[in-house]
């Protein structure tokens, strides 16, 4: 049971640190589109490019190790 | 609930592909268990993590219905993001060389020789093992294949395409197994997790988003622009990671 649930948490998180900047990310946007409702489109972006960032550096600090 | 059409196919793929991968995934457990044991333990396990699975879909299914749908599209494009960001950088990984692809050739070689090892040690309990080996096998992979459907399906109405696309994946592969009797070796794993990678981080990005009340430009099809951009990224971080090894060798 504890080996089923721990593979079923490693399907969501392999590497911690991408795992948490993406909710890093998340948790920005939202922020963003609490403070600005009318302007709703700054949170999309600081999800989207915040997640293109949080992917590309967690595969350039896995290719530098 | 409207079906919009600009979704159905897209998400008709992705399912298609992701399932794809899962179901070749179980077929080189379950040969290698059918192989060494014989299909009654294989089977038995398979019957039975099918079972559960259903069992967990009637349960849970009707639950989703009762989620306020911004709740809904918020949590599942969260666990979008990470499950598919998961399986892209995995993808960029492998395609960038740094980690060796996965070789259903060499994971059916090894799920042989563990079941042989243990055949040596301990015949009476093997039958058990063995069904164990295909439970846990069908079970997580099919977990897997559950969570895309939902995950794709549920926020549009499209449960039913998503459920197409992904019977349809399962269903070609158990063919192909039953048929070929060896693991799907041939299927370009790397490349499809790729695509699938980034179509289900554009979805889990564009999910989250309109969970958060972010109203895209050019509504529906801004999922093709999200997608484009991940692509165009993960491109760029295999261009990026190949280097310094390129320099190592040279």
């Amino acid at each position: 049971m504890m080996i089923l649930l721990r593979e079923l948490a490693g399907l969501f998180v392999d590497d911690g640190a991408l795992a948490l900047a993406i909710l890093a990310v998340v948790g920005l946007s939202g922020t963003a589109a609490m403070l600005m409702p009318e302007v709703s489109l700054a949170a999309g972006a600081i999800l989207l490019f915040g997640c293109l960032a949080a992917l590309f550096s967690s595969v350039a600090c896995t290719g530098r190790r | 609930m409207t079906v919009n059409f600009a979704f159905v196919w897209p998400a008709i793929a992705a399912a298609f592909l992701a399932s794809l991968v899962e179901a070749v995934e179980a077929l080189t457990i379950v040969l290698a268990v059918a192989i060494v044991r014989g299909w009654r333990p294989a089977g038995l396990g398979v019957a039975a993590g099918l079972i559960v699975l259903a069992l967990i879909v009637v349960a849970l299914g009707p639950l989703l219905d009762h989620v306020p749908l911004h709740l809904l599209q918020l949590v599942i494009g969260v666990l979008l993001l990470l499950f598919g960001m998961r399986w892209l950088r995995k993808a960029i990984l492998r395609a960038a060389g740094i980690i060796p692809l996965h070789d259903e050739a060499t994971a059916f070689a090894n799920e042989t020789a563990e079941l042989r090892e243990q055949a040596r040690r301990n015949d009476a309990r093997l039958d058990w093992i063995a069904t164990l080996t295909t439970f846990k096998a069908v079970l997580l992979e099919g977990l897997e294949v559950v969570f895309i459907v939902i995950a794709l399906g549920s926020g549009r109405g499209m449960l039913l395409p998503a459920s197409i696309g992904a019977l349809a994946a399962c269903l070609a592969v158990a063919a192909v197994g039953l048929i070929v009797h060896r693991p799907l070796a041939r299927v370009p794993e790397n490349t499809l997790k790729f695509s699938v990678g980034v179509m289900l981080s554009a979805f889990g990005v564009f999910w989250t988003g309109e969970g958060l009340g972010v109203a895209w430009p050019g509504a529906d099809l801004a999922i093709v622009a999200i997608a484009a951009m991940f692509l165009a990224v993960s491109g760029a971080a295999i261009v990026l990671a190949r280097r310094p090894q390129t320099r190592a060798l040279s």
